[in-house]
């Protein structure tokens, strides 16, 4: 039973953990150009309904998956507007856009609760699936994980090697140098922002169409806020995102089993547990000094010198 | 041709420009959102307008929610003068009306009852000072990020809270009601005017005006300042930093508890479900749209107070979700952050054949 039992929990782990991977990728594209949005919260939300809507009006959960991660995308081009063209307060427009978002997918997905949609199921990767532990834990889930196996190691190598990936980082780390070798930083953190807004629709997406296939209102529950804290955890990086996102899914998996298996432990306690871990998470991170990986620039904003 | 945003040689803004930038945007917002359910833009906006200040009845219960929002918009703004973001009010809310349903309900009526309201008022406070405790030290300590940490608070309170009505406060003779029983006479806050407008309203109002001296004119508003403005200049002044964020996270805790004391104690009179509903996210628009200054706080309040009051009435009346004034909240904080650009710029014209200066 118990190692049955733990490998479930793995693969479910895996797939609590996707939602929140997939926005915490998006925070770090957004944070690595220089713009905070801590509107994820309401990117997830708008995503989340977006994804459910256009599922259950095409039929397809492939066009609900994009038309989430196209609707956070047009939410943060909301943040992007007011911050890089009017030079608003990052931090002020990033908590408006999670009252707006959450705000706006209460408000037009009313309707749609108890509707069902066409969503995701898991399948057997060929071979992969065959690998002794790691195939059930890791190669038996529905297509939205597996290609966000692909975009950690894509974004790796984009921040990384591609010309396009470093112009980003300068943009967040040193606008004046970035200035100065011809780079737009505008330019770039617009790419930033609608990029992340697009990933953390995205993963609003994967919620209602993969983790709980219904749609219902507050569905993202603080999975935006706890994306924004693992990029602290994660130093930034996209390797690290992952881990932090597979933490955060096995302690809910975790806590949901507990209480289905009805534990003396009260399910208030169970419930607070992915909050306290977030508080505990972020702590340890400061330990570790978390502002000589940031964004030099981080939440900045710059003169447009054009 | 394009549109570019110059430096003014005199920064300022005019109010009537200023508030016809905010208001246009977020009027035509809301329009767009009634035709997408069907309704007509117009009528819906009637019945809101109706809804906030059709009567005497409707106007008090403007007031009534402007309670709450005065007492969180206070609490974010005070810690934002420090660049402190207490994301954390409804948590902090929420523990206020903890504490003051625990002594309302356990130990009121062994006291006499002039001595119940004062301490039902300290209860709240502590409560929320309490519930910002820990991010505070946090802060001070060891810089944790207290957006995250104020934050995930918020979710620990709510569910201590429902513990709390669903399991040992919970009414014996409620019959399944997810509340504790009513408080005792004592505990009731007095109310004024045949409405339900209650003795909140008079503490919000003095703690408007308590911030407004303290910040303005005292050496500890001094302080406060200077870190916010600049911790460098700060630490060479000799102002201990850290104790000063925590004093002024306890401060802004202690007001959101106040709000929770205020709905708990002049509302509800006991702690039950319909404690968490935003007044803590919403003193972040009212602390921003008052430009953080606490005389302002109690204005935009109302003015919030009135959006929420009129969503509720379209609610009712035209069975169209609530939630459309947390809509228009967020395009108005929104809003807000886009205009004040134009206290230091100015737009202008640029032909493409025009050199920019």
């Amino acid at each position: 039973m118990t190692e049955n039992f733990a490998i479930s929990l793995l693969a479910a782990a895996v797939q609590s953990g996707t939602p929140i991977l997939y926005a915490t990728l998006g925070e770090i594209l957004c944070e690595k150009s220089g713009v905070l949005n801590l509107g994820v919260e309401g990117i997830m939300m708008i995503g989340a309904l977006a994804g459910f809507m256009a599922a259950a009006s095409t039929g397809s959960p492939l066009l609900g998956f994009l038309a989430g991660g196209a609707c956070g995308a047009l939410l943060a081009a909301v943040h992007g507007w007011v911050c890089l063209s009017f030079r608003g307060n990052q931090v002020v427009s990033g908590l408006a856009l999670t009252i707006l978002g959450s705000g706006l997918a209460d408000y037009l997905g009313t309707p749609f609760v108890g509707r069902q949609a066409p969503g995701f199921d898991p399948f057997a990767l060929p071979l992969l699936s065959r690998v002794p532990l790691l195939g059930d834990i890791f190669f038996n889930q529905d297509l939205l994980v597996y290609i966000s196996y692909l975009i950690v190691p894509l974004m790796w190598i984009f921040l990384r090697n591609t010309r396009w990936g470093l112009s980003l980082r300068c943009a967040g780390e040193n606008p004046d140098a970035a200035v100065a070798n011809g780079i737009s930083v505008t330019a770039y953190r617009w790419m930033g922002t609608l990029g992340g807004g697009f990933l953390g629709g995205l993963g609003g997406a994967y919620l209602s169409l993969a983790y709980t296939h219904l749609w219902s209102n507050g569905l993202s529950a603080g999975r935006g806020w706890i994306a924004v804290a693992l990029v602290i955890f994660a130093f930034w990086r996209p390797e690290r995102a992952l881990m932090g996102a597979y933490l955060f899914g096995g302690v809910m998996a975790f806590q949901l089993r507990l209480q289905a298996a009805g534990t003396s432990i009260p399910s208030s306690i169970l419930l607070m547990l992915p909050y306290a871990l977030t508080i505990f998470v972020i702590v340890l991170a400061s330990w570790r000094r978390p502002q000589s990986a940031m964004p030099t620039s981080l939440g900045v904003n710059v003169e447009p010198t054009e | 041709m394009r549109l570019k945003l110059e430096k003014k040689a005199h920064s300022g803004l005019r109010i009537v420009p200023l508030t016809l930038m905010i208001a246009a945007p977020v009027l035509l917002a809301g329009a767009v959102l009634f035709e997408a359910v069907g309704a007509d833009p117009l009528a819906a906006y009637a019945v809101m307008l109706q809804g906030a200040l059709g009567n005497w009845f409707n106007c008090s219960e403007v007031l009534v929610k402007a309670i709450p929002l005065m007492l969180t918009g206070l609490a974010v703004a005070v810690a934002a003068r420090m660049q402190l973001w207490n994301i954390g009010c409804e948590g902090q809310l929420v523990c206020g009306g903890i504490f003051a349903a625990g002594f309302a309900l356990y130990a009121a009526d062994a006291l006499p009852a002039p001595a119940v309201i004062p301490i039902l008022i300290l209860a709240g406070f502590a409560g929320g000072a309490l519930w910002a405790l820990i991010p505070a030290l946090l802060k001070a300590r060891w810089n944790v990020n207290e957006i995250i940490s104020t934050l995930m608070f918020n979710y620990v309170a709510v569910i201590l809270m429902q513990h709390l009505y669903f399991g040992p406060w919970r009414d014996p003779m409620g019959r399944g009601f997810p509340g504790t029983a009513m408080f005792v006479r004592s505990a009731w806050l007095p109310r004024f005017f045949h409405t339900r407008i209650h003795l909140g309203l008079f503490i919000a109002l003095g703690a408007a005006l308590l911030l407004y001296y303290s910040l303005g004119h005292t050496t500890w508003g001094y302080r406060v300042t200077v870190i916010g403005l600049s911790p460098q200049a700060a630490r060479y002044a000799n102002f201990d930093a850290g104790r000063q964020q925590i004093a002024v996270l306890l401060i802004s805790g202690g007001l959101a508890g106040l709000a929770g004391m205020g709905e708990v104690c002049g509302i509800h009179l006991r702690l039950q479900q319909g404690l968490a509903v935003g007044y803590g996210y919403d003193g972040i628009i009212v602390a921003f749209l008052a430009y953080l200054n606490p005389l302002a706080v109690p204005l935009v309040a109302l003015l919030l107070a009135g959006l929420i009051v009129g969503g509720e009435q379209l609610q009712a009346v035209a069975h169209l979700p609530a939630s459309i004034s947390m809509v228009l909240e967020g395009c108005l904080l929104l809003a807000i952050l886009a205009a004040t650009v134009f206290s230091t710029h100015r737009l202008r014209i640029v032909r493409d054949d025009e050199e920019g200066p």
